[in-house]
C-alpha cells in the first residue's frame, strides 16, 4: 500500500508543480540579490540572505529560510489535507477500504507518502539553491560567530571562525532535518483535519489557520506563558546550526515539541479515522 | 451469503435503518429495492464495513461483520452509489492502482504483481472496455465510468457482488450488456446483490427481492411467488359494450375497450364471448406487476418510486418560496 501511495503522489502533476514552485522562489530571490548586490542588512529580511553575498554555499540555508514561513507549510498542508479528504471527495475512499485496505494501513501509507513529499521538497529546495548559490555568489570561506553568521568579512576575521565546506554541508543537513520534522508537525495537524472532513481545502486551510494562530501568539508578549508549547515557536531555531558553537538548546526543544505534535495529532487522526462511518 | 439480524443505524436523530433482517442465499440474484433515501445505501455500506451499525448483527459469507471484515472483503466486488476513479489517470492505470491496493491481506497475497496486467485487461474486457485507449478518466462518459467501476468490482473474481445502482448513466444497450454480464456471472456461481430504486431493472434481473421503506424491510420473497395471478381476467375487445352486456353484472371495471372480469379462468370467459359471436382482441389472466406489489407494501406516496423521490420527500425550493410569499 505504501508503494501505491508513493506512486499516486508521484503520478500527480500537482506534486511536481508544487516542488518546482518551491525551488523557483529562492532562485528568483538569488537572481535579484546577485544582480543588484543589495542584500537586506543582517537581522532584517530572510535570515542569512546578507551572508550569501560572500558565500553561495550558504544559499541553501537562506533559501530554506525564504520558503519556510509560508510556501513550505502551505505545500505540506495541501498535500496532507488532501490525504484522506481527497480520497473521500473523489469517492475512492470507499473503494479502497472495500478492497480491503485496512484503515490504519491506509493512514500509515498516507503518512509515509507525506514524509516522502516533505523530504523531497526540502531536499529539492536545498539542492537547487546550492546550485544557484554557487553559480551566482561563488564560495569564499564562511565565517561564523556566536551571534550567527555576519556579513562583514573583516569583523568575521576578528571574532569568527571559518567553516569548512564539510561543516557547511553537515550543518545544512541538520537544518534540512529540523525543517522536515517541523513540516511533519504541520502535516500531522492537516492529516488529522483531513480525517474529519471530506473537503481537502477545509483540512489544508484549517492547518494553516492553526499555524497563523500559533504565529500570532508566539509574537504576542502577553501569550508568553503558552508560547513554548506552540508549533511555530521553534521553527527558526535551525538557524542555530549556523552559530559557532552550535546552540543546541532550542534545536532540541524544537525537535521535542514537533515530536509531541506529530504523535498527538497522528493518534487523534487514527482514533477518528478507525472508528468513523465512511459516508462519502 | 448475507444474513443480517435487526440491523439498525441511527445518525443522530435520524433513524436511517430500522431493524432490517436480510437473508440473501448463495446463488441468489437479490434485488434490494427502495426509494432514494430509504436506507438502501446505508445497509450496503454496513455490509461492506464502511459504516458501523448502531445495533444488530451482520454476517457476510458466514463471517461476522465488521469483526472479520478483512477476511470477507477480498471475496466481494462492490459498486457503492457511484463509480469513482482518479480523474487524471487512465482507466487502465486506475485499475492497476486498485489492484495493487490491498493486494496483501493479513500477509497473504491476492494475485501476483506479474499477473496484474492480465487481470486488468480481463476485467476491462468483461465490461466492454477492452479496447479503451489511454485517455484520462476525466474524459470518460458517465456510462464508461460506470463500466470502469464494474471492472474494478470484478478484478478479483468475487464470490459476491454488491452493486448499488450499477446501470446508472448507461444507455439501453449498456443496461442490456450489464444485465447479461450479471446473469452470466451469476450462472457461473457469483451471488449478486443489486440495490436499486428502478423496479424494471430488478424485475428483469433478480430472482428474489427485498423491499425497504423508510429504513424498514417491508417485504422479502421470491419474485415468482410475488407475481401471482390476481384471480381476475382482462379482456380487450372492439365490441366492449356487448361484452359488458353478455357478462352482465360480472364486469368489475371498465376502461374504454378494456374490461376486468373477476374470474379465475380466462379460457372459460373467452369461450363464452366467442359463443356469443363477439370479437376478442386480447384476453388473459391479470397478474400483479412488481410495481403493484411494491406499492402495496410501501406506505408512502407512489411517486416516491421511479419518479423524483427526493422532491416528494422534501419541500422543493419553489414550495418554500411559495410558502414565504403566503406569509
Amino acid at each position: 500500500m505504501i508503494r501505491v501511495e508513493l506512486i499516486k503522489l508521484a503520478r500527480r502533476p500537482r506534486s511536481w508543480v508544487t516542488i518546482l514552485l518551491l525551488c523557483l522562489l529562492p532562485a528568483v530571490v538569488a537572481v535579484f540579490v546577485a544582480v543588484t548586490h543589495v542584500a537586506p542588512p543582517p537581522g532584517q529580511g530572510p535570515a542569512l540572505l546578507s551572508a550569501v553575498l560572500s558565500n553561495g554555499s550558504l544559499y541553501p540555508a537562506a533559501a530554506l529560510a525564504i520558503v519556510l514561513p509560508i510556501f513550505l507549510p502551505v505545500a505540506v498542508a495541501v498535500v496532507a489535507g488532501d490525504a484522506i479528504a481527497g480520497e473521500a471527495s473523489s469517492g475512492m475512499l470507499r473503494y479502497l477500504l472495500a478492497r480491503p485496505v485496512g484503515r490504519t494501513r491506509l493512514l500509515v501509507a498516507k503518512l509515509i507518502a507525506l514524509v516522502a513529499f516533505v523530504l523531497v521538497a526540502v531536499i529539492a529546495v536545498a539542492l537547487t539553491s546550492y546550485l544557484t548559490g554557487r553559480l551566482l555568489f561563488g564560495d569564499k570561506p564562511v565565517a561564523v560567530g556566536a551571534s550567527g553568521i555576519t556579513t562583514n568579512v573583516i569583523a568575521n576575521s576578528l571574532s569568527g571562525t571559518g567553516l569548512t565546506p564539510a561543516d557547511v554541508l553537515a550543518r545544512t543537513a541538520g537544518a534540512v532535518a529540523f525543517i522536515a520534522v517541523s513540516m511533519l508537525g504541520v502535516g500531522a495537524i492537516a492529516l488529522f483535519l483531513s480525517t474529519l472532513t471530506d473537503s481537502s481545502l477545509a483540512a489544508a486551510l484549517g492547518a494553516l489557520a492553526a499555524l497563523v494562530t500559533s504565529g500570532v501568539l508566539v509574537a504576542l508578549n502577553a501569550a508568553a506563558s503558552v508560547s513554548p508549547y506552540l508549533p511555530t515557536r521553534y521553527w527558526l531555531s535551525w538557524l542555530d546550526f549556523f552559530r559557532q558553537p552550535i546552540l543546541w538548546r532550542d534545536i532540541d526543544r524544537g525537535f521535542a515539541i514537533q515530536a509531541v505534535y506529530v504523535v498527538v495529532f497522528l493518534a487523534a487522526a487514527w482514533a477518528n479515522f478507525a472508528s468513523k462511518d465512511i459516508t462519502s | 451469503m448475507i444474513v443480517t439480524r435487526a440491523l439498525t443505524k441511527r445518525y443522530g436523530q435520524l433513524l436511517a435503518v430500522d431493524g432490517v433482517s436480510l437473508d440473501v442465499r448463495e446463488g441468489d440474484r437479490y434485488g434490494f429495492l427502495g426509494p432514494n433515501g430509504s436506507g438502501k445505501t446505508t445497509v450496503v455500506r454496513m455490509l461492506l464495513g464502511l459504516v458501523y451499525a448502531t445495533s444488530g448483527t451482520i454476517e457476510v459469507l458466514g463471517q461476522p461483520v465488521p469483526q472479520q471484515i478483512s477476511a470477507v472483503l477480498p471475496e466481494i466486488g462492490s459498486l457503492v452509489e457511484s463509480p469513482a476513479a482518479y480523474a487524471h489517470l487512465s482507466g487502465r492505470a486506475n485499475l492497476a492502482l486498485i489492484d495493487a491496493s490491498g493486494s496483501r491481506v493479513h500477509g497473504a497475497a491476492w494475485g501476483s504483481r506479474r499477473d496484474r496486467r492480465r487481470r486488468v485487461h480481463e476485467a476491462l474486457d468483461r465490461v466492454g472496455l477492452g479496447g479503451i485507449d489511454d485517455r484520462p478518466v476525466r474524459k470518460y462518459s458517465l456510462g464508461m465510468r460506470q463500466r470502469l467501476g464494474l471492472a474494478a468490482a470484478l478484478l478479483r473474481s468475487p464470490r459476491l457482488l454488491v452493486l448499488d445502482e450499477p446501470t446508472n448513466g448507461l444507455d439501453p444497450r449498456g443496461i442490456h450488456d450489464i444485465r447479461s454480464l450479471l446473469a452470466e456471472l451469476n450462472a457461473a456461481g457469483t451471488t449478486v446483490f443489486l440495490s436499486s430504486h428502478q423496479l424494471s431493472e430488478v424485475e428483469q434481473l433478480c430472482t428474489r427481492i427485498g423491499v425497504v421503506d423508510r429504513g424498514r424491510l417491508v417485504l422479502q420473497d421470491d419474485l415468482t411467488a410475488l407475481g401471482g395471478a390476481t384471480g381476475r381476467v382482462i379482456v380487450r375487445s372492439p365490441d366492449a359494450d356487448r361484452v359488458a352486456a353478455v357478462l352482465d353484472g360480472r364486469v368489475a371495471q371498465r376502461d374504454g375497450d378494456r374490461l376486468i372480469v373477476p374470474d379465475a379462468d380466462a379460457a372459460a370467459v373467452n369461450a363464452e364471448l366467442i359463443a356469443a359471436g363477439l370479437r376478442v382482441a386480447e384476453i388473459g389472466p391479470e397478474r400483479r406487476s412488481l410495481e403493484e406489489v411494491v406499492l402495496s407494501v410501501t406506505s408512502s406516496g407512489s411517486d416516491q418510486f421511479d419518479g423524483a423521490p427526493a422532491a416528494a420527500q422534501r419541500p422543493t425550493v419553489a414550495d418554500e418560496l411559495a410558502g414565504e410569499a403566503d406569509q
